[in-house]
């Protein structure tokens, strides 16, 4: 991505995901008000987007109407998008598994607020289990990027499009409540088209524009009732998944060469943990940061390999302790995992980090 | 008469429409999905718009509708079909769109989805089958379910008391500044097939003027669901239903 030192901005994390998506060629999002995300389609209602690149901008009735017409729009080969907040995304979870079985692309955005329930509306990261263990209902996988910056929002919008589009899937942008609210630098990405209808049909002969007379008709549908034919469907399924795993995992390294503790934390907890982190080496404690960009794939062979150099790892969570399973999983005992973290919209502080870092294992 | 006169093409009377195809309908003896199919496909043909038209299935009987007639399909979600088709609509406004819905689909999981679009005034056209039922689920009570009717669900006949009066969608609807047709019709005899049809054609017709959202509600027979005998249903249906849902249009701007 060329970078232009004009268009360094300072955006919050919201804003900079609505700019990201009407720069990418986005041709729709369609969503519903809820905190700490109301200025994506704030934004894009601001920006008027269908004025300029022609991307229609919708505010729906309800997640539940938000997802399914991201459902309608991916159906016809349309990159189109929605955003929430957790409450809100629990309610796009049957929309989420059927454009899984549909096989149709699309970007979900959650900027998670603690839970359960209606909870709060300060920051959290327990919805982790939501997006990566699959939310809805059926054997499904969804990509999963966490951004850790207002940069990262920009620029993992533009990503989680190209990932969808790339494995025909649902792909979610999952952020908290901090990395949507705070401002930063941003460098926008350039503007992209939106894609002419010839180039979906020829790239995405699935898409229901209309039916030639040259093809047969197409039907966008996750119902299969042949039982063979569905786990058919399954396998084809499973399959992607596995490559996705093998190709798209996406993960950042901090002073992990001669550490001997490792922090593991996304997002807003990655930030914190590599304070804690210079807080620790300036007390000759050689401590790591590894950094999970996609949760799904999740970084399994790096933290693996890592296990047989270190002596513990500490994951940090705002939440009851989520990714924490899948350390563990990757280590697969070979070095202690521990876990720290906050909920209800508590965010750790570096220090607490480090003490529990002490504590735990040191 | 000899057998090559019959099928001499001049003395051709009726064919069926080339937009249905030849696959052999899951649909029940004497339920009117199979009529209401028949008459979308010849107005698809005879409006010659089968490469602009894009239908939404639901989820219930018709859920199968993408099978039948060869046409781009979605099929959505319970009740989702006019989120769908407002995405749909939006990013191909010159396409025509419409939702294909039963009672349940409509009137019971996606009354929101429903009121909403109409109240945006989306474009689109719903074909809304009414049997007061849930057909493709064994026969269980819908919202539409008229009172003291059985249902497997309400095997003692539905109880206003408990399960309150039957849900009139087309006259809400009515009400909304976002529509701009509304009407009722059945395909239970040869005339009100014709008038379904031009029913039908006249919304799909009203997707393209910019006019707003119109709804043809196809007040339908449930054989297996009613339990009756397809001649039965179709009297019992007009003796029963159609004072709950009279015919007519309930709105034409």
């Amino acid at each position: 991505m060329t970078r232009n030192k004009e268009e360094v901005t300072l955006l919050k994390g919201n804003e900079a995901i609505a700019h990201a998506a009407i720069r990418c060629g986005c041709d729709g999002y369609f969503g519903y008000p809820i905190t700490p995300q109301s200025e994506i389609l704030e934004t894009l209602m601001a920006l008027e987007p269908w004025k300029t690149t022609g991307m229609v901008v919708l505010q729906a009735e309800s997640e539940v109407a938000s997802i399914n017409m991201v459902y309608g729009a991916a159906g016809c080969g349309k990159k189109a998008m929605t955003s929430s907040s957790s409450p809100g995304v629990s309610l796009m979870q049957e929309g989420i598994s059927y454009m899984a079985g549909a096989e149709l692309p699309g970007v979900i955005v959650n900027v998670m607020r603690g839970g359960p329930g209606l909870g709060t509306i300060q920051p959290s990261q327990a919805d982790y289990f939501q997006a990566v263990k699959g939310g809805g209902h059926g054997d499904y996988k969804m990509i999963t990027l966490a951004p850790a910056s207002v940069q990262e929002m920009a620029d993992f919008t533009v990503l989680a499009f190209e990932l969808a589009f790339k494995y025909l899937s649902p792909a979610m942008i999952l952020a908290d409540g901090i990395i949507g609210q705070m401002m930063e630098k941003v460098v926008l990405p350039p503007y992209q088209p939106r894609m002419a209808e010839t180039e979906i049909r020829e790239k995405y002969p699935w898409a229901t524009l209309g039916k030639t007379k040259d093809r047969a008709p197409n039907y966008i549908s996750s119902l299969e009732l042949v039982t063979e034919e569905m786990e058919k469907i399954n396998l084809r399924l499973q399959a992607r998944y596995r490559e996705i795993e093998k190709s798209e995992v996406r993960c950042e390294k901090l002073l992990c060469d001669d550490a001997e503790y490792v922090f593991v934390a996304f997002g807003t907890m990655a930030r914190v943990c590599q304070k804690a982190m210079e807080l620790a080496r300036a007390e000759g404690i050689k401590a790591g940061l590894v950094r999970p960009i996609t949760l799904f794939p999740y970084p399994v062979d790096i933290i693996k390999e890592l296990s047989t150099q270190i002596k513990g790892f500490l994951t940090v969570e705002m939440s009851a302790g989520q990714m924490v399973e899948d350390v563990r999983l990757a280590v697969n005992g070979k070095v202690p995992v521990e876990f720290y973290g906050k909920m209800g919209g508590i965010v750790p502080s570096p220090d607490e980090v480090l003490n529990a870092l002490k504590t735990k294992l040191l | 008469m000899k057998i090559a006169d019959i099928i001499n093409p001049a003395n051709l009377v009726y064919e069926k429409t080339t937009v249905m195809n030849d696959t052999p309908m899951h649909y029940c003896p004497g339920c009117s999905h199979g009529v209401i199919h028949k008459i979308l496909g010849e107005i698809i043909q005879e409006m010659d718009i089968q490469e602009k038209t894009i239908g939404i299935a639901p989820v219930g009987c018709a859920v199968f509708a993408y099978k039948y007639l060869d046409i781009d399909w979605q099929q959505a979600a319970h009740g989702r079909a006019p989120a769908l088709a407002t995405a749909v609509k939006r990013l191909l406004p010159d396409r025509y769109v419409f939702t294909y819905q039963g009672d349940g689909d409509l009137a019971a999981i996606g009354t929101a989805e429903t009121i909403h679009a109409c109240n945006r005034g989306e474009n689109i056209a719903i074909i809304y089958v009414n049997n007061g039922i849930y057909g493709m689920t064994g026969g269980q009570m819908a919202p539409t379910t008229l009172p003291g009717m059985k249902s497997t669900t309400s095997p003692n006949g539905r109880d206003v008391s408990m399960e309150g009066l039957p849900l009139d969608m087309s006259k809400l609807l009515a009400q909304l500044d976002g529509v701009c047709y509304v009407t009722r019709q059945s395909v239970h005899t040869v005339a009100s097939v014709k008038k379904a049809k031009k029913a039908i054609r006249k919304a799909l017709e009203n997707s393209m003027l910019n006019k707003g959202t119109s709804i043809v509600e196809i007040v339908s027979t449930c054989s297996s669901g009613w339990r009756m005998t397809p001649a039965e249903s179709n009297n019992w249906m007009v003796e029963n239903m159609f004072p709950t849902y009279p015919m007519g249009d309930l709105k034409d701007i």
